[in-house]
């Protein structure tokens, strides 16, 4: 039993909707940053810095966060067998970065990409774009753009298929 | 990946491939860290490391330090000269003390063969083998298999020249261990008296009385250091000696790979073992191996500072 929350044609209107709503909110998204938080944000922030550069011909840096090091579970959930690299090819100082995942749920993977984001420098603000609120949360943090909400047990499996190009592949289920 | 397996790191004998791989992996993820400009990561917040070293060492203790330091973990260093060592306690003795103050990971090197296993099978943490006499020294083979890997893109089947010392070399042993596992056809230079009987069919390497032979289209050149305390013993006629005939300089190099790396695990005797033209040159891989050394540690103490079996969750 699977169902569809967001099939390919949702998916990329929701990122010119969300690519749109960055740049309203940015005035133009002048010192706008993107960064994927790994490994589910990275298709999606790509797909983002594409939509702004068609809306307002602007080219914006995209960067990558690993949370594995910076989990609050770190210590006891260890050895997590697989840790990626950070890469943050611009100087966060002063900029509004935003923060892509794919999935919002507990907001305990936003608060340690939060804190490994700061150990690249000191944003001016730092914002939050997700394509599926799913609910659930379990610290004080909410997203500023949002694809779709949906409220979705906590048990139950949300897959996300988005890379960093459109394809007809790209959706949201509950499996 | 599967979680890694084993409690402690005593020597590369105990490792397979696989092994191998994830602490190299690992250690690729961690090196970034060290070139950021917060230094520094949470993850091994609250939780103890002892470097417990009874001969001296700079750079393996303060790699493994800095290490530690940038995984957020507490580090104490306890060195024989200022421990309770000296006023007679047994290994035995600090090891139950040690353990009464709850360490996660305990690294240790000592003049002893045999002395990390002793402590690991005395201790309830993670054992780090930081060299115990010329048995072993796995975290500077895995620092060098990283480094080697950085440069040639892989491990596999490359020609390896060890040079130099190897009957009292640790490094030499844990570094033959490693790369036979990934298949380098790895050739042994030195004097007779400085390389153990049947050591080529132990470690299932080459053995040459000169360096030509070694070097001879060699991917990757290492140089050991000639112990100066060892020449009490009768087993070097001079160091000038030793020089002219196992000294790799630019003329030696030149037998080998036009891209081929030199190593070094430190300290050097400049003019000795290797001339400072090959040390200082653009062949040489000194310094990325120090650099490697801080992320391969830190692969450890992640590795082993953790709650085995704990698996993560899911995001």
């Amino acid at each position: 039993m699977s169902e569809v929350l967001l099939d390919a044609d949702a998916v990329g209107r929701a990122i010119r909707r969300i690519a749109s709503e960055i740049v309203e909110a940015t005035r133009g998204a002048e010192s706008v940053a993107l960064v994927g938080v790994r490994r589910g944000g990275v298709g999606l922030s790509e797909r983002l810095a594409a939509a702004i550069r068609e809306a307002e011909g602007r080219e914006v840096p995209v960067g990558t966060v690993d949370i594995a090091l910076y989990r609050d579970d770190a210590a006891t959930a260890l050895p997590d067998p697989k840790i990626g690299p950070s890469v943050v090819p611009f100087d966060p100082h002063g900029r509004d970065v935003v923060l892509v995942d794919d999935v919002l749920q507990t907001g305990r993977t936003i608060r340690a990409a939060i804190d490994c984001l700061m150990d690249f420098g000191r944003p001016r603000r730092v914002w939050l774009a997700v394509l599926l609120d799913r609910g659930g949360r379990e610290l004080p943090i909410a997203a500023d753009f949002v694809g779709k909400t949906v409220e979705v047990p906590a048990g139950a499996k949300v897959a996300v298929e988005i890379g960093g190009a459109p394809s007809d592949e790209d959706a949201a289920i509950i499996e | 990946m599967p979680a890694f397996r084993h409690a402690h790191l005593l020597d590369i004998a105990s490792l397979d491939r696989e092994d191998v791989l994830h602490i190299l992996d690992t250690g690729e993820a961690f090196f970034g860290v060290s070139r950021r400009p917060v230094r520094k990561v949470p993850t091994l917040r609250g939780k103890t490391v002892i470097n417990l070293f009874y001969e001296a060492s700079t750079r393996t203790r303060t790699s493994f330090e800095i290490a530690g330091k940038r995984l957020s973990a507490d580090m104490v260093n306890m060195s024989v000269s200022t421990s309770s060592v000296k006023k007679g306690e047994s290994l035995y003795d600090t090891c139950k003390t040690l353990e009464a103050m709850h360490p996660d990971v305990v690294v240790i090197r000592h003049a002893s063969s045999g002395a990390a296993a002793y402590v690991a099978s005395k201790l309830d943490c993670g054992v780090i083998n930081a060299g115990d006499g010329m048995h072993a020294h796995p975290s500077q083979a895995l620092l060098d298999a990283f480094t080697i890997r950085r440069h040639r893109g892989t491990l596999e089947g490359l020609k390896v020249a060890i040079c130099g010392d190897v009957a009292h070399s640790r490094v030499a042993r844990s570094n033959c261990r490693l790369l036979r596992l990934f298949g380098c056809d790895v050739h042994i230079a030195g004097p007779r008296t400085l390389v153990p009987p049947h050591f080529a069919e132990a470690f299932d390497v080459e053995v040459h009385d000169s360096l030509a032979p070694a070097l001879e289209g060699a991917d990757v050149v290492m140089c050991l250091r000639i112990q100066r305390e060892r020449l009490g013993e009768a087993l070097l006629p001079s160091l000038r000696e030793y020089s002219r005939v196992f000294g790799v300089g630019p003329k030696q190099l030149a037998m080998a790979k036009e891209d081929a790396i030199v190593m070094h695990p430190g300290p050097m005797n400049r003019g000795v073992e290797i001339d400072p033209a090959v040390a200082d040159g653009p062949q040489s891989v000194v310094l990325d191996q120090v650099e490697a050394g801080v992320a391969v540690r830190m692969a450890l103490l992640y590795l082993l500072a953790g709650e085995a079996g704990a698996a993560p969750e899911a995001a």
